[in-house]
């Protein structure tokens, strides 16, 4: 196999597959993003914007008060996680090394070789299909955070606000996004229930080279 | 202070709110058992005090960071007439039926706290003072919004006659419905912060707080009192009636 950068191997055969930087921001984001999600639905339960509810069970923080508290204490670990997780991917090369090159085409050719069975899954390296949606939630995190920002102050935001329809704009913007994130988290469980082996190396970094294939 | 709430139907009021709180309870202690637990993995329910303490923390936390954010100079947006949302909803922690009826005839605002005139005003003296409008957006803490307009004094001109301290901290208000809320004093003094006595170019109907509303463009809507019966200025924190539950107190756009 080839290695790719950003792939160290370790002197027992095992690779680095998520540096600690990354383990660790992943885990606070999940409790984060979990957090904002189900407070989220409870905030969203008080004034429904289409023709449904949330699950009160499935909700976090009990009543609207309580739900509000939940996800503004919430929205600083999730915004100052990211920045911090954004800013390592940046300038320690993280990006670069895992998510280029991306392009349309192989996008389009490795989705259309998923769809027939072949899935290159190679221990540490990110297929294209995986890099795109990964620098795709990354994106929509980031509109989470900005549509968010627009509906807690729509005033002091409204230059921004206004790049999104204003408050009511926003609103829906934000919605979108959390259901889109929705769905890559239940695309992206659902893979790792599949292939397994792809889960300890978020705890513990490392993966074994041996243990790589195709397919699957 | 004197109480002049004296005259609203108070049994009437009274059930409604205490039904709002009894469910208010109830919401806690299943929220409580359900989501924080089940996020929280590893905590029990005697834990629940210590993370209730630290949500708080973070709202007083979140009320700094808003007052730093909030610029006095910055104006909430503007809208035509045509944009006014017909009806504009009515909203308060109890039905609109309940609504406390103020008899304009004997009404009085009082004023408390550092003030330096607290003589009180009748709604004909309120009426003589110079008068501006505005169609803004009414948003709501539980995230619907409404546009509508509303006329009156700007509060900063209100707050100059009556001479209060503009130093102080926190501007207070008690309604004749029992609510009471407090905002902070640079808000008070934002240019849009209104203190009005007509909606849709109407006298204030009772549904939208006869004789007066603050409306206040830079804030949720629980932050706009409806028919005020005393205000106060204030360094010590006052409070609210939603804050006091667990709404955020700066609360502000």
């Amino acid at each position: 196999m080839t290695v790719q950068t950003g792939t160290t191997v370790a002197g027992d055969g095992k690779i680095l597959v998520h540096p600690l930087m990354v383990r660790i921001t992943h885990w606070i984001n999940v409790l984060a993003m979990l957090t904002m999600i189900f407070s989220g639905w409870r905030i969203y339960n008080a004034s429904p914007i289409f023709n449904f509810k949330f699950p009160a069970d499935l909700t976090l923080g009990g009543w609207l008060g309580g739900a509000l508290q939940w996800h503004f204490a919430a929205m600083w670990v999730l915004a100052l996680n990211g920045i911090a997780y954004l800013l390592y991917g940046l300038f320690a090369g993280h990006f670069k090394s895992n998510f280029l090159p991306l392009t349309p085409r192989s996008v389009f050719n490795e989705f259309t070789n998923a769809l027939r069975g072949k899935i290159a899954h190679e221990v540490g390296v990110y297929n294209a299909v995986q890099r795109a949606a990964y620098v795709g939630v990354i994106c929509l995190i980031v509109i989470l955070v900005l549509s968010g920002l627009v509906i807690w102050k729509s005033v002091q935001f409204q230059e921004l606000g206004a790049l999104m329809g204003g408050y009511e704009g926003a609103r829906i913007l934000h919605f979108f996004a959390m259901t889109l994130i929705v769905l890559f988290i239940i695309v992206h469980v659902v893979m790792v229930a599949l292939v397994p082996r792809t889960f300890l190396p978020m705890l513990t970094g490392h993966a074994r080279t041996t243990s790589h294939g195709h397919g699957g | 202070m004197p109480d002049s709430r004296g005259k609203l139907d108070r049994n009437l009021v009274a059930p409604a709110r205490e039904i709002v709180k009894l469910e208010r309870r109830l919401f806690l202690k299943q929220g409580l058992s359900l989501g924080a637990l089940s996020l929280l993995s590893g905590c029990d329910v005697t834990d629940s005090d210590a993370v209730q303490k630290v949500l708080w923390k973070m709202s007083r936390w979140n009320d700094g960071v808003q007052a730093a954010i909030f610029n006095s100079g910055k104006l909430a947006q503007e809208y035509p007439e045509s944009a006014i949302t017909k009806p504009f909803p009515f909203n308060a922690f109890y039905a609109e039926s309940e609504a406390p009826r103020v008899d304009a005839a004997t009404y009085k605002l009082e004023l408390g706290g550092l003030i330096r005139d607290k003589a009180p005003w009748t709604l004909d003296k309120l009426y003589a003072l110079p008068q501006s409008s505005q169609v803004t957006r009414h948003i709501c803490v539980e995230g619907w919004s409404a546009i509508g307009k509303w006329g009156g004094v700007t509060f900063k001109t209100f707050l100059e006659r009556v001479g209060a301290d503009m130093t102080a901290k926190y501007v207070g208000f008690k309604c004749a419905d029992d609510y009471y809320t407090s905002i902070d004093m640079p808000t008070a003094l934002h240019p849009q912060t209104l203190l009005t006595f007509k909606f849709a170019d109407n006298i204030l109907p009772v549904a939208y707080g006869f004789p007066m509303k603050l409306r206040i463009p830079t804030k949720l809507g629980f932050k706009n009192p409806k028919h005020i019966t005393a205000i106060f200025a204030t360094n010590d924190y006052p409070g609210g009636y939603w804050e006091d539950q667990g709404y955020n107190w700066f609360s502000g756009s």
